[in-house]
């Protein structure tokens, strides 16, 4: 019972970017899976980007509001980590994985909906790119920092924030011209 | 001009910006408008993918900052694997690669044997061994002398291309590579010189004295004897043994200016040997100008792949960097030679991999130097 708690209010101080239950998921399932992931061809670098990236499938899970895993943290994050290691082994056309667990949930739809949002993340990602300085930083002050025009025009040198927010908004435009267009060829 | 408009509108209305009346007029143009309609959603999605991009980058850099945290504290296994786990793990990456290897050198060893039994006419095989012997002493002569005349054009290409492009006296830039006070910089930087100080960011100055010069690959080790100098934290950045690619990210932070400011500098690595192909440096495309000698050039891992060196005039932006690995080098021919420096230890780990640059060059910029001369 306790433990149950337990992971319920760790999820939850994961879907509020609690560092202190980032870093309690994170010592305790860490080790694990840079095991699996050395005893099957991969590096130390290997293991922290795929940990992390199951690290991000289920704060992205906690962040829709669901803190129910059915199962433990360690078997989620194991379960998905896993899946996306035998991913990039199939890449590399190898596809057995040496293991000594058979704790496993199954993790398709979390699997699905992160394949789709990493896609849209690295689109993104890629637009903003794309985009070139000053759009770029004067689109992230804006929509990310949240800063106000009036400090925007400040510390980009606008004469004031109307001719800031115009520029804004000519920077918005071509960046989602360059998102859509990655979008659309995605989706066909 | 329109487009821009309507883009207005509609963010105002999604952020919930407009004056009532504004909201009902824009809701009936929106019903009765198809387009304007697509363009609130559209909009909406594409909002919401921004704050989804936004909050993912976010958690990203807090994951790495966990993973660096935790890893200094010793709470998972990294960065490094040790002992037994390595072996396995280098057995297990290799294990196919050395199979296909052995089979191959069997059938070199059979084919070869094969061949030299059929060209063998019988007793005149030591005669063969020692020709064959004899063939391998003139290989390496000529490899001596191809040593020696490589020498000479790496010299040539010292002695006619380096002196136009760098003030030897005024100085340049150094960092460090042990937090005592050892610092790294160009042995041209310090050439004839008799008083060495350097300079931190904050302007403050320090005597420095020079313990090391390897003038052919154009190292040199300073160490601050300034009594005044405080022993700084741990080095946040790595000096890299060996391997980079070509295209990779790198910037370098040094004092080209006169007015003793720090300048920052971004680029990538444009090629993996220097001027006419030497191979002691690499091309590196980054604005560098007088000053800039002896600037660390580091990738986006936080790590030191090269030393600034010099620059080729007929080329805008093509710049040439010592590889790091000879730092390693030039630190273990002085140790070799004077004891005294056995306890300086390179940073092999770097502590800002996967932060943000301004992060990295704010945790940087105190362990670069201006390196002054007179």
């Amino acid at each position: 019972m306790k433990a149950e708690h337990n992971q319920t209010a760790l999820l939850q101080g994961l879907a509020r970017n609690d560092k202190k239950a980032i870093d309690t998921i994170y010592k305790e399932n860490f080790n694990l899976i840079q095991a699996l992931i050395i005893n099957n061809n991969g590096s130390t670098e290997d293991a922290k980007d795929v940990f992390q990236e199951a690290m991000i499938v289920l704060y992205q899970k906690v962040q829709s509001g669901s803190f129910e895993l059915n199962c433990q943290i360690k078997t989620f994050v194991y379960s998905v980590c896993r899946r996306l290691w035998l991913k990039r082994l199939m890449q590399q056309s190898r596809y057995s994985l040496h293991e000594n667990t058979d704790d496993l949930v199954i993790v398709d739809d979390d699997m699905e909906d992160h394949a789709k949002r990493d896609t849209e993340f690295k689109m993104m990602e890629k637009a903003m790119g794309g985009l070139g300085e000053p759009c770029r930083s004067l689109l992230e002050a804006f929509y990310m920092q949240k800063k106000n025009m009036q400090e925007i025009a400040g510390s980009f040198g606008y004469t004031n924030a109307e001719n800031a927010k115009t520029q804004k908004y000519k920077c918005l435009v071509r960046l989602k011209k360059l998102f859509f267009t990655q979008y659309k060829n995605e989706s066909l | 001009m329109e487009d821009l408009q309507i883009l207005e509108a509609v963010e105002r209305y999604i952020g919930g910006e407009m004056n009532p009346n504004e909201r009902v007029y824009f809701e009936a143009l929106r019903k009765s408008n198809p387009e304007i309609d697509q363009a609130v959603v559209e909009h909406t999605f594409f909002l919401q993918q921004i704050a989804r991009f936004e909050d993912t980058r976010q958690f990203k850099n807090i994951l790495d900052e966990t993973h660096i945290h935790l890893a200094e504290k010793g709470l998972i296994q990294s960065p490094k694997l040790k002992g037994g786990a390595k072996v396995v793990y280098l057995f297990n990456r290799y294990k196919r690669t050395a199979a296909i290897a052995a089979s191959v050198a069997g059938i070199m060893a059979l084919s070869i044997s094969a061949m030299v039994w059929s060209f063998s006419p019988g007793k005149n095989t030591t005669q063969d061994v020692q020709l064959l012997n004899s063939k391998i002493n003139n290989l390496e002569v000529q490899n001596k002398k191809q040593d020696k005349e490589i020498t000479t054009v790496i010299n040539h290409i010292k002695r006619t291309d380096a002196p136009p492009d760098i003030k030897y006296t005024t100085g340049g830039t150094g960092f460090l590579v042990d937090a005592k006070g050892y610092l790294v910089t160009n042995a041209h930087v310090i050439e004839g010189a008799t008083y060495v100080a350097v300079q931190n960011a904050s302007g403050k100055d320090f005597k420095a004295s020079i313990v090391w010069v390897d003038a052919k690959r154009d190292i040199a080790i300073l160490k601050i004897i300034d009594t005044a100098f405080k022993t700084l934290s741990s080095i946040p950045y790595a000096i890299k043994k060996s391997g980079t690619d070509i295209a990779e990210p790198v910037f370098s932070l040094g004092f080209p200016r006169s007015d003793f400011d720090i300048v920052y500098g971004e680029g990538y690595l444009s090629a993996k040997t220097g001027y006419n192909g030497d191979t002691l440096a690499v091309q590196i495309s980054i604005d560098a100008n007088r000053g800039n000698s002896g600037s660390p050039i580091i990738n986006r891992k936080g790590e030191v792949i090269a030393v600034l060196s010099s620059k080729q005039t007929s080329l805008d932006g093509a710049v040439f960097a010592i590889q790091s690995k000879y730092i390693y080098d030039a630190l273990s021919q002085l140790q070799k030679s004077d004891t005294t420096f056995r306890n300086i230890r390179l940073p092999v780990t770097s502590s800002i991999k996967g932060i943000d640059r301004t992060k990295q060059v704010q945790k940087i910029t105190d362990f670069v130097y201006m390196v002054k001369v007179n």
